[in-house]
This record gives structure tokens, C-alpha cells and sequence, in this order.
């Protein structure tokens, strides 16, 4: 190695979001939350379904949201961790008969120690070299699943049945629209309490490393402590939509836990924008309908009419919702003045 | 003696910050010209916006051609050479591919081959260190570098940014010395941007002073350099 | 030691298939600064052209070089139309893209080609090379064309101008421009080169994988894997680095027990982040020193 090497002051891959704007409005927060609780009551069974897989998504997206739009740090192994909550949940409801509710909490937890304790080697790597690590772990994972040792627990590649909640209380609601609002009490609870880790001192240890590393370690933030946390953080938000999708999908198995997720996953947080908490939403709605639009187009060009679509997104809007969102603001602005 | 380069209303713009407010300013054929300013006054915006690396209105015009809307490769072509602030160096290649990529535009090979050994003759330090990697280079020998670098485009207008930051002043010394040399010998015009204004006033046949994007006063170097306001802002006595 | 020796053998013949996708992997890189995640789709289409060609009746050589030139053209288009617009978006974006391209690409070659696997033939034969059984003749074709290539790409940025341009364009973009270089043709160039030498590894690969739409999925992860642990600034590191995956894929099959074909790849890759962790910037990458 030659004495001296290229000295370069590196852009930082993630841009700089100022804090403020990492959020929506409360008028705009209030008007979203009507239509989340009053829509879902006038559509069938099945579209019920698909809202809660958008609200399920949504978290995931969110957690890599926290982690690449927060800190700075890129993963393409979140489907890791949404398999892991996934099986969590399913083996403490099968196996062992725990309560829904109460497995999520436990699949969170245990996703943030997974996740904290991936972070720890992922500390020395960055940009391209973690995005392969990552990726090599979720590569791994549903192999590890299909193990012959743990397949007592994890049923194998039969994968496991799980079995659906009623309401209860013996509350008259389909299964579905319980599941629903289930889903969405946890997940406003979720977007609340990350809107808040980002506004906290944790959250301006997280920006302040994302922006430049070295600064904020020449200004006292423990940089690996607030690496490794982003990923438990992460991870386990991660996790909790993990569960909730085994038990809306009522059946986990390894094969709907491969990198495909991560990489729908990866593509919803850029379309709904990187660091914009709320373009988390967005991002989960184009990976979930917009395969099925572009199925519906042409059925043997569908991965080609997907391409398409998502470059058309990406041209007219390379930072994502969050670019909507902006100019939407300015264009009111300029109304409510004039 | 005729303008070669013709500035007029020239604004630039950081995204919504303006930098410049209507600079107007020319340089004759030959000349060797200093553009004096404090930190934040706009000199490095200017040079900048000539070789269009930055947002600009107005109207800049080398030799009666205007320059607007060219890019910055083909300003750079027209025969105007840039040493950036930093100096660019190319640092993880070697000296002498530095030099050739100075002339990367030219297709007379022979040129360029006695060309690179004309600069080892203005600069023998360049010549002990040709295989080395640029980066190896302490900070006035990149600075040569970076002028040696610019000269290979045998350019007909040369801009330098700052060339005395961070070196010692022996050695900025000589460097003046040798961009004197190469204005009268070469005849290549010269524009230099300077906080140094001393050694630059010393230097310069004439001299502009701006301040928050305008030019505030010129004349011969001679005359702003006798100049009360100048040599207390600038000068310190 | 015998099985231990022939595993290693083994490995190298597979290492450069990998070695050959980490080339154009390596190219890109350069060029961008960005790994291609459609690169592999890129050169899967070129095999079929190849291929579409030779079933027209056009004899190997001719077929190869057409497909060459085409790959590079293409290659030029596709960034001239996707990739510049891009270019003043966010990185993360420009990974969206090469995602989209990926599907597009795919999507495209099934419907033209269909999904089931085609033979591809091989210049250099098939039987056994110098009496071995583990290496092939193509294989050891391949081995030869990978370094040959190897050869050219330092030459022709080690003493070409246009492969300075192209260096200096990739090390520091603004000062390329202020000496006159194009740098954004560059980039165009450099996405043909990439797409040529994908084309080259595409064909080379189709005799041994077989030909069909998803060829190239794992052959591109062990690509990027050689590339990333040779350093991604290294021609050389990724041809090493291709057959050091090759050689690891082999003998982790072999000695770590209840490793099937299913965790060949998910053990491949975690030793080279282990690699990784201790040597950050590959085998033969140069440390960035960062600057605040």
C-alpha cells in the first residue's frame, strides 16, 4: 500500500433530511389516520386483507427507513428479520399456545438482540460491503430455516399453519376487520414512538453519523453504540411486522422470506422517499398493488411492465413521495397566501 | 490591445443564495490580473462561473465568442485552463499522468511529449518525481503540479484560485516568480484570485477588488496598491 | 490431500466463471461507482442474442462478435436513455433503477426466448484438459480468456489515452472536466465496456449453467462477492477474487459437514465478510482515506 492514498471527502450516501421534515404535518397526520380507520369499513373481506398487509409492510419499510434514512447505514437483509419475527410468532402460538398479542412483543425483542448483535460485526463495513453482508444474510436465512435440526419447531419446508384470531370481547367484526385495526393500533404506535426516537438525542446521534461519521465521532456520539442500536431498532420493528404478517397470512415458510422481500422492501423506501417516515405508506402501497397492476396489464410481460413502472416513478420523482409531499406543501402554501 | 475575456452582469447562484450580483470586468491579451476579495466575496464563484461549474446569468465572452450554455469541458477546450482551489490533482496517479491528462485534448503527441519536458525544465522537483503517485506530493509540489497540469493544455487564458493557500511563503515566492515567467514568455493571460493580496499586487499589472459579489474598484496594481482603503483592508498597514 | 487437491481444481474451473463476471462487475464500478445489480440480466441477453444468432445459421466467431458489438452498443443506449437522467438523483435511487432494469430485462428475455434451458456450444470442446477430469477444456478456454481479457483492460488503461480520460474521469469528475474531458460519455463508455466483457462472460458461462432467463442470478452474486473481497478498484482483485470464491464455494461443500448445494452460497459469503471485517477494502483494494 503506497503511503499516502486518495484522501477523499465522501458524500454521504443517504442526503441529509433535516429532522422536521422527516415528518408529516398534523393536519396532514390527522386526515391520514380518518381515512386509515373509516375506509377499511366499506370494503370486502379481501381488500381488508390487503390493507393490512399495506400497514404490515409499512412498518417494515419504515424500520429500514430508521436505519438507512436515519442512520445512514444500508441493508438488504431486512427480510432476515421479518422472517425471524414471522417464525417467532408462529412457533409461540403453535407450539406453545402464547396469545397472539403477546408473541409480538417477544418477537420484537428478540429481533432487536438478533439485530443488535449483527450490528457488531457490520460496524467495520459500509456502503457496498454492507449492503452484501446483509444480503448474504438474507440469502442465508431461508436456507437456515429449511435446517433438518430446527425442523421440529419450524415445521421445514412445509413451513408452519397458523391459526387466525377471532375478535374479541365478542366484538360482531369479521376476523379480517379485527385483524385490521389490530394492525393499525400497533402500527400508529409504532410511527409515533419512531417519530419521536428521531426527534430525541438518539435520533440526532443517528443523523449526525449518517451525515458524517467521523464528525460526530470527533463530537462525542458513541458511533458504534448508535450503529449497532439502529440496527436492533431496526430489526425489531422489523420483527413486530413479522408476526403480524404470519398471523394475517396464517402460514409462514421459508420461501416467502427470500431476498425478493428485502429487495420490495429496499424499493418501498425509495419510492416513498428515503428518511420520510411517512413516505413509508406510499412505498408499501407501490410494492404491494403495483406488481398486481402490472400483472394485470400484460400477464407475460409483467416483470417488464413493473421495470417500467418504477422508472417512470423514479424520473418523475427521484426523492420519492417525499418530493410530492414538498411541492403538494409549497403549492398550498402559495394558496392559502394568495 | 483588445479584451479577450468580456464579463458583463454576471449573477450566480447557490440554489436560492445569490453569489454574485452583476460582476462586470475585462482582461486584455497578455495581461496578468488579480481579482482581490475577503473570505466569502465571490472570487471563487467567479472563476467558477467562467468555466460554467456554476449556476450564472449574464454575458461572458472569450474573444468575441460568447460562452454561455457551452459545457465545461468544451470552455475548457476553447483554451482556457482552470487550476482549481484544492488544485484537483489527480492524486492516486502518478506525476506524469497528471501531466498528460493536462493535455488529454490535444492530438499533437510530439507536442506534448516536449511539452511535459518544458514543465520538468520550469519545475525540476516535477521531473525527480515523475513515477510517483501524486499524492505522495507535498502541498507546493502539487501546486506545481496543478500549474504545470494547466499549462499542458497550452492554454491562451489560465485561472488559478487561491495558488499561495496553505504553502509557505518561500515557496509561493517562487511560484509567483515562475507564473511571471510564464506571462511574459509564454504569453499566456493570466487571471489569479487572491487573499495574499501583497505578493499578488507585486505580481499583477492590474487588479479588481470585490466585496459581496461586486467589484468595488480597479486600476493598475500599482494604483490599488497605493490605494488607503485597500491597504488597510487588504494590506494591513 | 488428493480430494483436497482435486476440490481445489474444481474450484478454480467454476472460480472463473466468477472471475469473468467480477471483470465486468470491476468495469462498471469504475465507470459508476455503482455496482450493477441488472449486469448479470445484461449479459444473459447478450448469450441469447449469441444464441439467436447461431440458430439463424451465423457460424460461432461471427455470432460472438456481433453479439459483442451489439452488447456494447446496448449497453451505451441504456445509459444514454435510463441512467443519465438519473444522474443527479440520490444513489439510492439509481439502485431502484438497476432493480427496475433487472425486471425488465428478465421479463423481456422470457417472453422472447422462453424459460426452459438451451444448450449453448463451446469453441473449445468439452473433453478433459491434459488428461484431468476436473478441468475441462472449455474450462480451461475460459481461464485463458479471463486473463486474456485481464491483460487487455490493464493495457488499455495503463496506456491508452482514452483509458486515462476514463481513470481520471471515474478518481475526481470535476477536475476531468477541467481538462477537457467528457466525463459523462465517459460513463457511457463505460457502461458498453461493462457490457461487453458481460457479454463475453455470458457466452463462456452458457456452455457450462445452460442456457435460460435466470442463468445469471447466482453466477452475479458470486460475481459481486469476487469482486467485492479482490477490492472493488482492482481488475486484478476481482479476477484472484473470482477464483478464491470459486475454490471456497468447493471446499466449504466439501469438508464443513450438513452442507449441502443449498448452503454453498450462504457459507461462501459469510467468509468473505469475515474477510471483509478484517481487510475492508478487499485483498487488493486501496483504503479510502476519509476526510471530514
Amino acid at each position: 500500500m503506497s503511503a499516502v492514498d486518495k484522501v477523499a471527502s465522501e458524500a454521504p450516501p443517504v442526503e441529509a433530511v433535516p429532522k422536521r421534515s422527516m415528518t408529516l404535518g398534523t393536519g396532514a397526520s390527522l386526515l391520514m389516520l380518518a381515512l386509515l380507520i373509516i375506509g377499511p369499513m366499506f370494503v370486502k373481506n379481501f381488500i381488508v386483507f390487503q390493507l393490512t398487509m399495506l400497514l404490515i409492510y409499512a412498518l417494515a419499510v419504515l424500520a429500514l427507513n430508521i436505519l438507512t434514512g436515519g442512520s445512514g447505514q444500508f441493508s438488504l437483509g431486512q427480510s432476515a428479520f421479518y422472517a425471524v419475527g414471522a417464525y417467532t410468532s408462529a412457533i409461540l402460538m403453535e407450539h406453545f399456545g402464547v396469545n397472539y398479542a403477546l408473541t409480538l412483543p417477544v418477537a420484537g425483542l428478540i429481533c432487536f438482540g438478533f439485530g443488535f448483535l449483527f450490528g457488531q460485526p457490520a460496524l467495520r463495513l459500509s456502503g457496498i460491503y454492507l449492503a452484501l453482508a446483509t444480503f448474504a444474510l438474507a440469502v442465508a436465512m431461508p436456507q437456515l430455516l429449511k435446517l433438518g435440526v430446527f425442523e421440529h419447531w419450524t415445521g421445514g419446508v412445509q413451513g408452519l399453519v397458523v391459526t387466525k384470531p377471532d375478535a374479541p370481547f365478542g366484538l360482531p367484526i369479521s376476523q379480517d376487520r379485527w385483524l385490521y385495526y389490530f394492525t393499525l393500533t400497533i402500527a400508529i404506535g409504532i410511527y409515533i414512538a419512531s417519530v419521536n426516537l428521531l426527534k430525541s438525542r438518539s435520533g440526532r446521534a443517528f443523523m449526525a453519523i449518517r451525515d458524517n461519521e467521523i464528525a460526530a465521532s470527533a463530537m462525542g456520539v458513541d458511533v458504534a453504540l448508535y450503529k449497532t442500536l439502529a440496527f436492533g431498532v431496526s430489526a425489531g420493528i422489523t420483527g413486530v411486522a413479522g408476526g403480524l404478517g404470519a398471523i394475517a397470512v396464517q402460514f409462514v415458510a421459508p420461501d416467502g422470506y427470500t431476498i425478493t422481500l428485502a429487495i420490495s422492501l429496499f424499493l418501498g423506501m425509495v419510492v416513498g422517499g428515503v428518511g420520510w417516515l411517512p413516505g413509508s405508506i406510499v412505498g408499501s402501497a407501490f410494492i404491494i398493488f403495483v406488481p398486481n397492476i402490472a400483472e394485470g396489464i400484460s400477464k407475460g410481460l409483467s416483470g417488464a411492465v413493473f421495470g417500467v413502472l418504477l422508472f417512470l416513478v423514479i424520473f418523475l420523482v427521484p426523492h420519492g413521495a417525499r418530493q410530492v409531499a414538498i411541492v403538494a406543501q409549497q403549492m398550498l402554501g402559495k394558496l392559502t397566501k394568495g | 490591445m483588445t479584451a479577450m475575456l468580456n464579463i458583463k452582469d454576471l449573477r450566480a447562484y447557490y440554489g436560492q443564495v445569490q453569489a454574485l450580483h452583476g460582476l462586470e470586468f475585462g482582461l486584455n491579451e497578455g495581461s496578468l490580473t488579480t481579482l482581490l476579495g475577503a473570505n466569502g466575496a465571490g472570487k471563487t464563484t467567479t472563476l467558477r462561473a467562467i468555466c460554467n461549474m456554476v449556476r450564472s446569468t449574464g454575458s461572458i465572452e472569450f474573444d468575441g465568442a460568447s460562452l454561455t450554455g457551452r459545457s465545461t469541458e468544451n470552455i475548457v477546450r476553447l483554451g482556457i485552463a482552470h487550476v482549481p482551489q484544492g488544485r484537483g490533482t489527480f492524486t492516486t496517479m502518478t506525476v506524469e499522468e497528471n501531466l498528460q491528462l493536462g493535455a488529454i485534448t490535444r492530438k499533437d503527441r510530439a507536442g506534448v511529449t516536449s511539452d511535459i519536458e518544458r514543465m520538468y525544465d520550469h519545475f525540476p522537483v516535477l521531473k525527480e518525481r515523475h513515477t510517483q503517485q501524486a499524492g505522495t506530493l507535498s502541498g507546493g509540489e502539487q501546486q506545481m503540479l496543478a500549474v504545470a497540469r494547466a499549462l499542458m493544455l497550452r492554454p491562451r487564458l489560465m485561472l488559478l484560485d487561491e495558488p499561495s493557500f496553505g504553502l509557505a511563503p518561500l515557496i509561493v515566492r517562487d511560484l509567483f516568480k515562475i507564473l511571471g515567467k510564464i506571462n511574459r514568455e509564454d504569453k499566456v493571460t493570466i487571471l489569479v484570485v487572491e487573499q495574499n493580496a501583497q505578493l499578488a499586487l507585486e505580481l499583477a499589472d492590474k487588479a479588481y477588488v470585490i466585496e459581496t459579489g461586486r467589484i468595488v474598484m480597479s486600476g493598475s496594481a500599482a494604483e490599488i496598491a497605493n490605494n488607503e482603503d485597500v491597504r488597510k483592508s487588504y494590506l494591513g498597514y | 490431500m488428493e480430494l483436497f487437491i482435486n476440490q481445489v481444481l474444481a474450484g478454480i474451473a467454476t472460480g472463473a466463471i466468477y472471475a469473468c463476471m467480477a471483470l465486468a462487475v470491476v468495469m462498471i464500478y469504475q465507470a459508476i461507482d455503482h455496482l450493477n445489480f441488472a449486469q448479470g440480466e445484461m449479459a444473459m441477453f447478450s448469450t441469447f442474442i449469441a444464441w439467436q444468432l447461431m440458430q439463424w445459421g451465423v457460424p460461432y466467431w461471427w455470432a460472438f462478435l456481433i453479439t459483442l458489438v451489439f452488447s456494447f452498443a446496448g449497453g451505451i443506449v441504456i445509459e444514454r436513455m435510463l441512467f443519465k437522467p438519473l444522474a443527479k438523483a440520490p444513489v439510492l435511487t439509481n439502485v431502484a433503477g438497476f432493480i427496475a432494469l433487472f425486471a425488465i430485462v428478465n421479463s423481456v428475455a422470457g417472453l422472447t426466448w422462453d424459460f426452459t434451458i438451451k444448450p449453448f456450444p463451446t469453441p473449445f470442446g468439452s473433453s478433459p484438459f491434459l488428461g484431468s477430469q476436473l478441468i475441462s477444456t472449455h474450462q480451461a478456454g475460459m481461464i485463458g480468456v479471463t486473463v486474456g481479457l485481464l491483460i487487455l483492460l490493464y493495457l488499455f488503461f495503463q496506456f491508452t489515452r482514452i483509458g486515462l480520460a476514463m481513470r481520471a474521469a471515474a478518481a475526481l469528475p470535476e477536475s476531468a472536466r477541467l481538462v477537457g474531458i467528457n466525463t459523462s460519455w465517459m460513463i457511457a463508455l463505460g457502461w458498453g465496456m461493462a457490457s461487453a466483457i458481460g457479454a463475453i462472460a455470458g457466452i463462456l458461462i452458457a456452455p457450462v449453467v445452460f442456457l435460460e432467463p435466470n442463468m445469471m442470478g447466482g453466477v452475479l452474486i458470486y460475481g459481486f462477492a469476487a469482486a467485492v473481497l479482490g477490492g472493488l478498484t482492482s481488475p486484478l482483485g476481482a479476477v484472484v477474487g473470482g477464483f478464491l470464491v470459486g475454490v471456497f464455494e468447493n471446499l466449504a461443500g466439501t469438508y464443513i459437514p450438513g452442507v449441502g448445494n443449498e448452503l454453498k452460497l450462504p457459507i461462501a459469503l459469510a467468509l468473505i465478510i469475515t474477510v471483509l471485517v478484517l481487510k475492508p477494502a478487499g485483498l487488493f483494494g486501496r483504503p479510502i482515506v476519509k476526510r471530514v
